[in-house]
């Protein structure tokens, strides 16, 4: 009992100093004067490493998803004979749902363990102590161009996912299953609305982006360091960035669209 | 690899991204007839609004001309009160114009529909703020049931 008891208060402080020395960490890389024009090499090779090598898996899941919904639900709608409703189905589900869902969550087994992985081999190999030796900050070398590329790049990743999802969406739905093509945008058209349900995904992943980001770069910087502590927080990346967004995904949905 | 290379890469994929925003600003969302189109304002007083919503479409023989961008509740007649805006580019509807609610389809989705009416010396145009006084409210089902069946029960 007394055990259990234990067990309960180490877990609950032990998040506690988690979330503190990751608030720590992302205060000490983003707080002070930026210096862009000295490191901007390093902000692009992260946009590039974190941005557009996610590129490619971003593209086909987008389109085979769009393609999914267009085929699942061509069947459902057609059924009510309601099939100039597929254009809407298919945008909306993917502006409001799966489009920052599904790329947050690839974002973290793409990205993200690449992250924690990176920082902790840099931690295990003792690449960060050095550093700090010669007077330079890991926090800002190291942690604040890969935040930033992650809370840029991935709402981007999101936008490119939705736009390739309703082209496989008209693909499926249009060239092969004969759904008019007119009404698969006009319907689309009467029933997106640009505030609503754009920016509302947009504004999500801009959130999925800062979460998964921060849980991966805090896993890494806190991992500890040998090869079986390296691989436990890389696991622990995906499991906890995926539950986290799942999460804050009906929270954000019960607030934007819940009513 | 070198940065100019980098950047390169990097500019390729901010442009992707902002042509997919473009494309889901331009062709999925709905710009018809809102944001910069020039817009005037028309008022009606309905009995019933049904289930009319915020930029539900106005609708001229099928023809979108507008959308409802505002309704409110009358606090004097209790009357709900529907604003319009009509694209400015039709602009000349006599003020014996009237309006219905109407539905698309037995389940769809329902929309005012605008009745051009006649026109002669006495009759003006309808201006940015007049009010339609010829409307017809929605019709609620469960009323026209309970008419049938109680014009049943009289015959």
């Amino acid at each position: 009992m007394l055990n259990k008891l234990q067990q309960l208060g180490a877990a609950t402080i032990g998040t506690i100093q988690g979330l503190g020395r990751a608030s720590l960490m992302l205060f000490g890389a983003l707080w002070g004067r930026p210096r862009p024009v000295k490191a901007w090499p390093l902000y692009v090779k992260q946009f590039y490493v974190v941005g557009v090598l996610s590129l490619l898996i971003i593209l086909v899941s987008g389109l085979f998803i769009g393609m999914v919904l267009a085929l699942q639900g061509y069947t459902v709608l057609a059924k009510f004979g309601a099939e100039q409703m597929l254009g809407p189905l298919v945008a909306l589900s993917l502006l409001r749902e799966l489009g920052p869902v599904v790329t947050a969550l690839l974002f973290a087994g793409r990205a993200g363990s690449a992250l924690t992985a990176e920082i902790g081999l840099m931690k295990a190999t003792e690449q960060l102590s050095s550093m700090e030796m010669m007077a330079v900050d890991p926090l800002r070398r190291i942690i604040a161009p890969r935040f930033w590329a992650g809370v840029i790049c991935m709402p981007l990743l999101a936008l490119i996912f939705n736009a390739v999802g309703i082209l496989g969406g008209h693909l499926v739905g249009v060239d092969w299953l004969g759904v008019d093509g007119g009404g698969y945008w006009s319907a689309m058209q009467a029933n997106v609305d640009f505030y609503d349900d754009i920016v509302n995904g947009i504004i999500k992943s801009a959130v999925f982006a800062f979460i998964v980001t921060v849980i991966a770069l805090h896993k890494g910087f806190d991992a500890i360091p040998t090869s079986e502590g390296i691989s436990q927080a890389t696991t622990q990346t995906v499991v906890t960035a995926s539950l986290a967004v799942l999460g804050f995904d009906f929270i954000l949905t019960a607030v934007m669209f819940g009513g | 690899m070198t940065t100019r290379k980098l950047e390169v890469i990097v500019g390729a994929f901010v442009a992707i991204a902002i042509a997919a925003l473009l494309l889901l600003a331009l062709k999925v969302a709905n710009t018809g007839v809102t944001g910069s189109d020039e817009t005037y304002k028309l008022l009606a007083k309905f009995e019933n609004i049904g289930g009319l919503k915020v930029r539900s479409p106005v609708k001229v023989g099928g023809v979108v001309v507008g959308r409802v961008s505002d309704i409110q509740l009358d606090p004097e007649s209790f009357q709900p009160i529907v604003t319009l805006e009509i694209n400015a580019s039709y602009s000349n509807f006599p003020e014996t114009s009237s309006l219905a609610i109407l539905t698309s389809g037995l389940l769809g989705e329902q929309y005012i529909g605008l009745q051009a009416g006649f026109v002669d010396e006495t009759v003006t145009i309808l201006k940015n703020g007049d009010y339609v006084e010829n409307t017809k409210g929605a019709i609620v089902l469960e009323e026209l049931i309970g008419q049938f069946l109680f014009n049943r029960g009289n015959s």
